[in-house]
Parts: C-alpha cells; sequence; structure tokens
C-alpha cells in the first residue's frame, strides 16, 4: 500500500481489526459455554430485530437519549459557571472547596434515591438526579481551566475596552475551551451510566427501565441489545457531533506533523 | 496614508500628556515593599513622539501600566491628552488572539459602531494584506509585531503606548518594523510614548528622550530632537548617539 493511503486507512483498519477480535473471543467464548447467560452474537442481534420491529427500542432509546441530553446542558451550564466563579474567586473557592469534596464522594445512588423521596417519582427529580451526580465533576475540570486564564490577554481586552460580553466570547471562552471539551467528553460517557440507573429506580420506561425488565426475565440476549444499541447511539454523537465540533473549535492550532 | 503629501488629519488628544508619579511600590514576592519609582514627572507634547529609556527593572514597564490604567496603586498624578480618549498598547509581547485572524484580532479592538470600517489601507501599509486571514501561530514575531501595531493604529487613538515593541526581533527586522512605525505615525501624529533600552530606537523615533536612573527612578535628565525625521540620516545619527552618551554616561 502506497505510504499516503496507510496513514488515512491505518488506524482506522486497527480499529476495525481490534473489534472484530473482540467479537470473535465473545462468539467463541459463547459457543463453547452453550449457555442461555452468554448469547452468541446472532442471539443479540436477534434480540434487538425482535424490539427494533415493534418500534419498542427506538422509544426506550429516545427516552434514555432525553434525559442524557437534558441532564447534559444542566449539569455543562450549573457546573461551568459555578467551576469559572470558584477559579476566578480565591475566597469563594477556599469557602466551597469542602461542599464540592462532599458532593464529589457522595455515592450517585444516594443522590437518586434522594431526589425521588424529596421531589417524587417525576420526569425533574430523575434528570435532576443525573445532572447533580456530574455538576461536582464539571466544576472541578472548569475550575482547574478558569486558573489557567491568561492576563496579559485579559489586560489587553482592557485596554482595548472589549466588552464583558465581548472579552466572554472572544478572550475567556476560547481559553476554556479545552477543559469544556474534556469536561463533557468525560461527562457523556458518565452521565448516560447513571441515567440507566435513575430509569431502573424510579422511571417506567428508558434503556435503564428495559434492561431492568429483562434481567427480571433472564433474557441477557435482549441486555445486550439494548446496551450496544444505546453504545452506537452514544458514539454516532462523538462521531457526527463531538468531534465535529472540536476540530472546529480548535481550527486556529498549529497542525502537528504526524509522526 | 502612504500619502504624505496630505494635509496631516488631527490626530490626538488636544493637550499634553503630563505624568507624575510621586512613589510607587511594589509587595515583592518575599512579602516584603519594594520601591520601584521615587519621582519621575514628564510631559508628551500633542502628536508628539517621546521615548523612556532606563536600565531594566527601572520601572518603566510599570509607568506604561499606570499610564495605561493596568495598575491604580501609585502616589501621583496622570493627566491625559484626553479625558476619556483611546489608549492604544502594543506590549512587549504581540498579545493577539491565538483562536482569532490576523483581521478578526484589528478589527475585535474597533469600537462596536465602526466594526466594519474599511482597513485595507492600514494593512497594506504594513505589508499585511496577504496575511489577513492567518492566525497568529502561523506568523513570525515580526509579523506578529505588525499586527499588534496594526491594532493599534485601527482604533484612531488619542494616545499610543508602546513596550518595547521591537524587542528580541534581528536588526533587520526591527529596523524594517521601524521605518514602518514612523511612516504609520507620521501618516497620523499621535501622542507617543515608547519605552526601550535601545538607544538608536529613541534617536531614530522620538521627539523627546526621557533618561530614567536605577530603581527607584527617578528622572536623569530629558532630551529634545528637533531635526525632522527625514533629515535622521546614518551620520547625523552618530553624532547624536555620541553627544548623548557624553552627556549620559553609560546609556548606549
Amino acid at each position: 500500500m502506497p505510504r499516503g493511503a496507510w496513514q488515512l486507512l491505518g488506524p482506522r483498519l486497527v480499529a476495525v481489526v481490534s473489534l472484530a477480535g473482540l467479537l470473535a473471543i465473545w462468539w467463541v467464548a459463547a459457543s463453547l459455554a452453550h449457555s442461555r447467560v452468554l448469547p452468541t452474537p446472532p442471539e443479540v442481534f436477534d434480540a434487538f430485530w425482535r424490539d427494533a420491529l415493534t418500534g419498542e427500542l427506538f422509544f426506550h432509546l429516545a427516552m434514555t437519549l432525553m434525559r442524557v441530553a437534558g441532564a447534559f446542558v444542566i449539569a455543562m451550564a450549573v457546573g461551568s459557571a459555578i467551576g469559572i466563579l470558584l477559579g476566578m474567586n480565591a475566597e469563594a473557592n477556599r469557602f466551597f472547596d469542602p461542599w464540592l469534596i462532599l458532593f464529589l464522594n457522595i455515592p450517585a445512588l444516594v443522590l437518586i434515591v434522594l431526589a425521588y423521596i424529596w421531589f417524587g417519582l417525576n420526569e425533574a427529580a430523575a434528570i435532576g438526579a443525573i445532572a447533580v451526580n456530574k455538576i461536582p465533576n464539571v466544576v472541578v475540570t472548569m475550575r482547574e481551566g478558569a486558573r489557567t486564564l491568561d492576563r496579559d490577554l485579559e489586560e489587553m481586552a482592557r485596554v482595548y475596552r472589549f466588552s464583558g460580553l465581548k472579552t466572554l466570547r472572544h478572550v475567556v471562552l476560547p481559553q476554556l475551551q479545552p477543559y469544556f471539551a474534556a469536561a463533557s467528553r468525560s461527562g457523556i460517557s458518565l452521565i448516560w451510566k447513571i441515567a440507566l440507573v435513575v430509569e431502573l429506580l424510579g422511571r417506567s420506561n428508558g434503556v435503564g427501565f428495559q434492561i431492568n425488565l429483562y434481567f427480571q426475565l433472564f433474557d441477557v440476549a435482549a441486555i445486550l441489545a439494548y446496551t450496544l444499541a444505546f453504545v452506537a447511539v452514544m458514539l454516532t454523537i462523538e462521531f457526527l457531533l463531538v468531534q465535529p465540533f472540536e476540530a472546529h473549535s480548535t481550527r486556529w492550532r498549529p497542525k502537528r506533523a504526524r509522526g | 496614508m502612504s500619502n504624505l503629501s496630505k494635509p496631516i488629519p488631527p490626530a490626538g488628544g488636544r493637550s499634553a500628556l503630563a505624568v507624575e508619579i510621586r512613589g510607587k511600590t511594589f509587595l515583592g514576592a518575599d512579602g516584603e515593599a519594594v520601591r520601584a519609582i521615587e519621582e519621575i514627572a514628564f510631559e508628551v507634547a500633542p502628536a508628539s513622539f517621546a521615548t523612556l529609556i532606563g536600565p531594566s527593572g527601572c520601572g518603566k514597564t510599570t509607568t506604561l501600566r499606570i499610564i495605561l490604567g493596568l495598575d491604580t496603586d501609585f502616589t501621583g498624578r496622570l493627566k491625559l491628552p484626553e479625558a476619556d480618549g483611546r489608549i492604544a498598547a502594543v506590549f512587549q509581547e504581540p498579545r493577539l488572539l491565538p483562536w482569532r485572524t490576523v483581521e478578526e484580532n484589528v478589527r475585535l479592538a474597533l469600537p462596536d459602531a465602526e466594526a466594519g470600517r474599511d482597513l485595507d489601507e492600514l494593512f497594506e501599509v504594513l505589508g499585511l494584506a496577504e496575511m489577513r486571514t492567518r492566525y497568529p501561530s502561523e506568523l513570525s514575531l515580526g509579523l506578529a509585531r505588525r499586527v499588534a501595531l496594526a491594532r493599534a493604529f485601527a482604533i484612531r487613538p488619542s494616545l499610543l503606548v508602546l513596550d518595547e515593541p521591537f524587542v528580541s526581533l534581528d536588526e533587520q527586522t526591527a529596523g524594517r518594523l521601524r521605518r514602518l512605525l514612523t511612516e504609520v505615525w507620521s501618516a497620523r501624529p499621535t501622542t507617543a510614548l515608547m519605552v526601550t533600552h535601545n538607544l538608536r530606537e529613541a534617536v531614530e523615533l522620538s521627539d523627546r528622550i526621557v533618561f530614567l536612573t536605577e530603581r527607584p527612578a527617578r528622572v536623569r535628565g530629558i532630551h529634545e530632537i528637533t531635526t525632522p525625521r527625514s533629515e535622521r540620516d546614518t551620520r547625523w545619527r552618530e553624532t547624536t548617539l555620541s553627544a548623548i552618551a557624553k552627556r549620559y554616561s553609560g546609556v548606549l
């Protein structure tokens, strides 16, 4: 293969081969075990197809996605605001740091149960509980970002009389972009895992609810079908939304030569 | 702008820049107070170019920061050419926004009402016409400094403040940049104050040179230059330099 083509296709080929290897191991293990609790890939696909045909699968995926999206937006907005504030104000940080450590260490399950008890078994409590679980992580990352803000650029903005909004948009936020990207990357995967627990405990739809249902029926094929379907949705979001957005917002960086 | 025979539009504020710093103390890293400036007082006439020269760490940059309003903790008085006029700064580092193009960096400094103004001539004179869509990381230090100059002149300030704008450039690039600065400045003379420790640079550009002592800084002397910039050739420069060096030992 010519060098250029290899550089373009090489990494993707490696990814495909690697995933195929994982699939093969699973298939072989399932065939050897020959058990209901470890179905083969075609059995999982059958389960997927069954629920896809009735439309049930897509309904539950959509419900979970809605909760993930809602909680993500709330967690990023609230967490960023608090994080930037703490990063820029040493006194506030000193005061609230113990709170932050406390919230970072409260188990997700406790927050979810308390949210349902205090606010009832409703959608707001569910999304709120997911968001509150994620907010402390966002705060920690964004606080680190706000601490590294460039004073020189801030002075330049003051001398050239940038308005508050202009400073935020053109000076502050671009500097925080890498931290925002890191927080949302780690955030989205954490959020959807918590979302399933929230659904399992107090919702009557969503991937988490379905997994609980199939757990009672001991239907491992269906559990895996739902899990893999949702992972596929998240991967699609990653490739179609997150990565293009990141490429766009870091277009000003000098391109590193590929080694 | 390149046509110097055009009548020069009035620029800068009406009154002189008057600086009077009677004391400036820093809190050092070890918690002890360091006296940076003892007493500095000088004026820069409207539409003239003045330079502050002094040994490293004598408080030149601090003086500029006080004028820019970035440091308000000092004793003394400050009278700007125009009470609420705009001040442009060219810092030691270009201080461009790395995530904005050359043109966006310049335009962002403009007041909102003028955001769409025609800047073709300014970019042309500074040799930046081809660079407008580049990002700062793609520019050499010399080019980035030109962008910083473009940004400063674009806002048509009432006062222009320059902090060693030619430092760490090779002599050829620095010389070219000095000529560009002279050209753009002469087209619209603005009250300007530059800090440097390069006497040649000061002699080439200024109408008035203010010499400062070691820290805590005092004014050591003020040297006026009346020769028009167009008549400052190499021979004139060498004689002036040696005359100044004789009077202020150790400045060269």
